[in-house]
Order: structure tokens, then C-alpha cells, then sequence
């Protein structure tokens, strides 16, 4: 166990150094730094703004300070008067916001990601209390009425986008009857819808997962010894044809991560919530390079560990599985 | 047991008997099999009409007596789909190229040869507006139907960009075996791991901001990055998928028979290892055509898709979406580019889910 996480770790350094460098890159290729987009900035000005965030450097020392974890600030390497001699990304810092001015990027996310969170953590209730029910209901009562409409439901909330989603419950739940608050964040009220929208693509998806599992599961040997010897249907369903049948599911949460995260973008912008997705459109749109890419470099982190977790997650779930070794 | 002996000792004439009786048995292909076992799938088979009937009105558009999709009408706010039958509002005359781009944009030529059998055959005569308007007076029945074309070849643009870079390395990386297979499977591993949305829309952001000068420069316009860039996403899934279908067959018996036979590698890969995967790759692709549309949608939403004047159902749902105000709802705005892009989205979901079964070697027969 703790070999294969040493290996994840490492695999995920070498992750890590890809997105950072292949997006450091990309972003120093356009023509025109952050600045030259803002009007009538005098030569000097300019300049100024240039040097403070270094961007009057070559593009390796920048890098290099970017990266960290040696802070290459002017002062010199160990830098005499006051200035930190590390920094960078290996420490964390993820450097000042290019157009939020006086915030670091470590201070937007700092705000912005218990927001997100809360958000995301909303949205996976939602999909799992959706997607499971629904799943083991029609895997229950396969073939028929109600297992064809939770089927037709399950298809169609994939195939729809989720701002169309959206759409369709501010429509319903605040004009219509008027339930919960359209837009903004703070109280519970203000997750629910938010959180819907973003949970029912995944809750989707769920449902289907659930009901393949739950159906390859009820077909197996032991769950018909476990009826066999008399168990009560609630028992073998529970204590047996759950563990095997939510396997699926289980190994759906590390990706459905990063789907929310992603969703997060949008149903953020819609229901004006001040998350990090919106943060991160934001930063996108305006050139706010440092900003985008401090995000894209958390996320990368958040999707690993997730992923790890599930990985684990399935060694206690079947017994069978073993951390592959190599 | 010499009686025994004598059964196994075939006479010339037994043997033609059991040639003649081969001759009777109608051999089955997978092709064949798959085919029948999916026209048994009613769903599947709805589906495939039915995208059949889409696909075929999206590529005809201009051939259609559609008002233009760009024409503006401005008014105070969206009209509602009316019943009328139509009228003789299309008076464009098409001399000049630039004609076309009055009532459309850029148009390839098969396109205007379209929209002039559509001026000889329909005249001035457009539809009413049965979808109503959308904020700006445009119609919306033509928008989607053109937006149809739009959304569609982006996603097969997109599908095929990722076929093609997923089949071959999957393939490669399965038929290579060994430290090779490793180290290209660690590297879609790697890939994996990277929320690539973030990344695309930070290569789009870069990309629209200084767009002439790429275009100018290198030839390369912003919808073909887009392809590009869509599909380079995507290929992952498919080369993993690719390379466990390689893995399976790779150690069989015809393969090493082409081996021994001199066969290059890049021969068996296309002609003995590709067709094999063939099944799993085309019950993908369906799954893969609706993640894209989605994905479009989803970039429209941020600005970063398809722009104007072109539309697609992606632009078309944000439009909608836009359009929500509490004080009067634009419900057709909503509905109809929903409804167009969910159906389409759900005959290829049923589609591809009937293609699984109908591919799956182990159903078959039944």
C-alpha cells in the first residue's frame, strides 16, 4: 500500500510538472503580455507593470521563479532585505493575480474554493440520492413502466447540457413556483437549486451505473444462496447485492470529480456564485494568466487525489481487486 | 472397432456428400449478425431513422424554403411560434458572393448551388415562423436546422480527429507490447490525470485573443483548432479501449500465421487488427459524437465556441438560457433548441447502447 502510493505520488509530481510547464509555455507564446490590452498605458507605466510581475525577464528565470522553489526575486537567491527565499509553485505560492490587483492567487481560491466545495458536495448528494434510487428501483422491477421511465429520465438528463438543465429548474422551481432565490449564495436555500443542476447529469449517470451493477450482481451464485437459505430479500440486498453492485459507482466517483468541477464553471456563472469556476472563466477571458493557471494546477491536483482515493476505495469494496504493482 | 474404423475411413462420394452439405450452410458475417440482431432492437432502430431523417434535413438546409438565419427583425422582444403557412418574405437575389453572405455567411459552393435551386424551385416563398423568433428577430426554426449543420460537423469533425489518433496509438501501443505498451499506457494515464477542460479553454482563450494573426500566418482558423483541440481530448478513452481490444486477438492464432507469412507490422496492424476492433471503435464513437456536442455546447456557453454569424444548438441553448426573465418567459427559446439537441443527443445515446448489444460476441446468435 504505501509502495503504490510512494508510485501515485511520483506519477503525480511528473502530472503535475506537464500541465505546469505545457501551460507556462503556451501562456508566454502570445504575442502581447497580460498588460498590453489595457489603454493608453504610458511606455514607462508599462514597463513598470512589466517588472513588478517580471515579465521583463527570459522566459527560463521566469519559469523558474514560477516553478519555485528558489525565489529568484532581484535581491539575489538568498535574497538579503526581507524578501522570502522560497517560493514558487513547490511551495504553494501560486504567485500574485495579474488583474485582481492586490490578491494573490492563493488568496482567491482561499475564498473561492470552500464555496466550490460546499457546492460540489451539495450537487454529489444530490446525484447519489438521485442516481442511486433510481437506479435500484429499476433494477428492482426490471422491464417494466416504472424501469423504462427512470431509463428515459436517466438518458435524458445525460443528453442534455447542464445549463439547459438549469434552465428548465429556475423556470420551474422560481418562476413558476416560487421555492428558492434565482441567483446568488449564503444560505442552504441558495445550494439546493445549484446544486441540482449540477448534480443531475452525474445523478444520470449514476442511475444507469446502479442498475447494471445491481442487475450483473442479482444474477450471481451467491445471492442465490443467500435467498437459498432463507434471508430475507431486505438482508441479501443490503448486506450482499449493494457492496457488489455499487462497484461501478464507486469507481465513477473519481471522474465525477472532475465532471463536477467542470459543471461547476457554468452552473457558477448562471446562478452567480463567487466559486472558483467562475473565478477561473473569469481569469480565462481577461488574460488573468497566472490566475487560470493556479486553478488548472489545483484542479489537476484535486482530480489525482480523488482519483487515488478511489483506487484505494475499491480495494476495501472487493476483495478481489489488488493495488496493481506495477 | 474395426466397424468403428471403417466410419472414419471416408469414401470420395461421402466426401463430396459433405461438401454439398457445407454448400447448404449459409455463413453469418459479424456484420450480418450485428445487423439483424439490431433491427430486433425497436429503440435502436427508432433511433437510426430518426437521426437518418435529422441528418439528411441538416444537410439539405439551403435547400429548404427556411427564412434566413441571420436576417434581423428587430423588434421589442422575441415573437411566439405562429401557425401560418408562410409567406413570401425571402427577396434576396444571388449574383454576387456577396449576396449570400447577406442572408447567410460564408457558404461553400455546394451550399450555393443549393440555395439556388432553393430560389428557382421555392422563389420568394419562406415558412412561417413556426418556432417563433429569438430576441433579435431571427427565426428560430431555420437557426436550429442551420445550427444543426453546424453542431453536427463539429462533432464528427471532432470524433473522426479523435479516431484517428486514438485507434492508431492504441492500436500501436497494444501490438508493440512489452516496455513500448508500458510506457505509452503511462503516458495516457498521465493525460488522464490533467483536467484537459481547463487547458482547452485556456489554448482557446490564447487562441481568440490574437486569432488574425494565426489565421493570417499559418492558415489555421479558429473552428479547425477547435476540431483539433476537441479531438485531442478525447482520443484517450479510445486508445485505451483500442489497445485492450488489440490485446486480446494479438496472441491468436492469425496473427501469428501473418507474422510468420513476412507481414510488416503497420500490415497487420491495418488489416488484421483494425478491422477486429472495429465494432468496439463504432459502438464508441456514437458515445463519443453526443460527449462532444455537449462539450461544444458547454464552450458556447463560455464564449468560446462557434461565433457569430454561424450558429449551433450550443449557441442556440445559451441563447435561450440568456433569455430568462422573470417577467415573461420565452419558453420556445428554451423548448425547441432543448428539444432538437436532446433528442438528437438521446436517438445516439439508444443507438450506441443498441449497437453494444447487437456487437457484443457474446449475445450472438441469440
Amino acid at each position: 500500500m504505501i509502495a503504490f502510493l510512494l508510485r501515485r505520488l511520483m506519477w503525480f509530481f511528473v502530472t503535475a510538472w506537464i500541465v505546469v510547464t505545457v501551460s507556462f509555455f503556451l501562456m508566454r507564446q502570445v504575442p502581447g503580455g497580460p498588460f498590453s490590452g489595457e489603454r493608453n498605458l504610458s511606455p514607462e507605466i508599462e514597463a513598470n507593470i512589466n517588472a513588478k510581475y517580471h515579465l521583463d525577464w527570459p522566459a527560463w528565470k521566469q519559469y523558474l521563479h514560477y516553478v519555485g522553489p528558489m525565489n529568484l526575486d532581484d535581491k539575489g537567491v538568498f535574497g538579503g532585505d526581507g524578501s522570502k527565499p522560497f517560493g514558487g509553485v513547490l511551495t504553494g505560492d501560486l504567485g500574485p493575480s495579474y488583474k485582481l490587483r492586490d490578491f494573490t492567487v492563493n488568496d482567491v481560491i482561499g475564498q473561492s474554493l470552500p464555496i466550490s466545495m460546499l457546492l460540489g458536495l451539495v450537487a454529489l448528494m444530490w446525484a447519489l440520492a438521485l442516481g442511486l434510487t433510481a437506479g435500484m428501483v429499476s433494477a428492482l422491477r426490471p422491464r417494466t413502466g416504472l424501469d423504462f421511465a427512470v431509463r428515459l429520465a436517466a438518458t435524458a438528463g445525460i443528453a442534455l447540457p447542464n445549463f439547459v438543465i438549469a434552465a428548465f429548474l429556475i423556470i420551474l422551481f422560481v418562476f413558476l413556483i416560487p421555492l428558492f432565490p434565482v441567483a446568488g449564495w449564503g444560505t442552504m436555500k441558495h445550494m439546493l437549486l445549484p446544486g441540482l443542476a449540477l448534480g443531475a447529469p452525474r445523478a444520470a449517470y449514476i442511475a444507469r451505473l446502479t442498475r447494471t451493477g445491481m442487475l450483473e450482481v442479482l444474477s450471481q451464485d451467491y445471492i442465490r444462496t443467500a435467498v437459498a437459505k432463507g434471508l430475507p430479500n431486505r438482508l441479501v440486498l443490503l448486506r450482499h447485492a449493494l457492496k457488489g453492485g455499487l462497484l461501478p459507482v464507486v469507481s465513477y466517483l473519481g471522474p465525477m470529480t472532475a465532471w463536477i468541477l467542470t459543471g461547476s464553471l457554468v452552473i457558477e456563472k448562471i446562478f452567480r456564485i463567487p466559486g472558483t469556476g467562475s473565478h477561473f472563466v473569469n481569469a480565462a477571458l481577461n488574460r488573468d494568466y497566472t490566475l487560470a493557471m493556479g486553478v488548472t494546477i489545483l484542479f489537476t491536483v484535486l482530480v489525482y487525489g480523488m482519483n487515488t482515493l478511489v483506487d484505494l476505495a475499491y480495494t476495501f469494496l472487493d476483495p478481489r481487486i489488488k493495488l496493481e504493482e506495477s | 472397432m474395426a466397424g468403428q474404423r471403417r466410419t472414419w475411413d471416408l469414401g470420395l462420394q461421402d466426401a463430396e456428400r459433405l461438401l454439398q452439405e457445407a454448400a447448404g450452410y449459409k455463413g453469418e458475417s459479424l456484420w450480418q449478425d450485428a445487423w439483424r440482431r439490431l433491427k430486433q432492437d425497436r429503440g435502436a432502430l427508432w433511433s437510426l431513422i430518426f437521426l437518418a431523417i435529422f441528418a439528411s434535413i441538416s444537410l439539405l438546409a439551403p435547400l429548404l424554403p427556411l427564412p434566413s438565419p441571420i436576417a434581423l427583425d428587430l423588434q421589442a422582444e422575441p415573437q411566439p411560434p405562429v401557425l401560418a403557412f408562410g409567406d413570401a418574405g425571402f427577396d434576396y437575389e444571388f449574383e454576387t458572393d456577396d449576396d449570400y453572405r447577406l442572408a447567410y455567411w460564408e457558404l461553400s459552393w455546394l451550399d450555393k448551388r443549393m440555395v439556388d435551386a432553393r430560389k428557382a424551385i421555392f422563389g420568394d416563398w419562406q415558412t412561417g415562423r413556426w418556432f417563433g423568433t429569438d430576441s433579435k428577430g431571427r427565426d428560430l426554426l431555420s437557426r436550429i436546422v442551420w445550427g444543426s449543420r453546424t453542431s453536427i460537423l463539429v462533432s464528427l469533425a471532432a470524433t473522426l480527429c479523435s479516431l484517428l489518433i486514438g485507434v492508431t496509438y492504441g492500436a500501436f501501443s497494444g501490438l508493440m507490447g512489452g516496455r513500448i505498451d508500458n510506457l505509452m499506457m503511462r503516458l495516457v494515464d498521465i493525460f488522464y490525470a490533467i483536467p484537459f477542460i481547463f487547458v482547452v479553454i485556456f489554448i482557446l482563450t490564447i487562441l481568440s485573443t490574437d486569432r488574425s494573426d494565426l489565421e493570417s500566418e499559418a492558415l489555421v482558423d479558429k473552428e479547425k483548432v477547435f476540431f483539433l483541440v476537441i479531438g485531442a481530448i478525447y482520443w484517450l478513452t479510445m486508445a485505451r479501449v483500442v489497445r485492450g481490444q488489440v490485446l486480446s486477438p494479438k496472441n491468436s492464432e492469425f496473427i501469428e500465421a501473418a507474422r510468420a507469412l513476412g507481414a510488416s507490422t503497420p500490415r497487420i496492424l491495418f488489416v488484421h487488427v483494425v478491422p477486429n476492433v472495429l465494432s468496439i471503435v463504432i459502438v464508441y464513437l456514437t458515445l463519443t459524437i453526443p460527449a462532444i456536442m455537449l462539450f461544444e455546447a458547454f464552450l458556447s456557453f463560455l464564449g468560446l465556441g462557434i461565433e457569430p454569424p454561424k450558429v449551433s444548438w450550443g449557441l442556440l441553448a445559451v441563447d435561450g438560457t440568456d433569455a430568462i426573465n422573470p417577467i415573461k418567459t420565452f419558453w420556445w427559446l428554451v423548448v425547441f433548441p432543448a428539444a432538437a439537441m436532446g433528442s438528437t443527443l438521446l436517438a445516439l445515446n439508444f443507438l450506441g447502447d443498441g449497437l453494444r448489444d447487437a456487437l457484443d460476441p457474446k449475445l450472438r446468435g441469440k
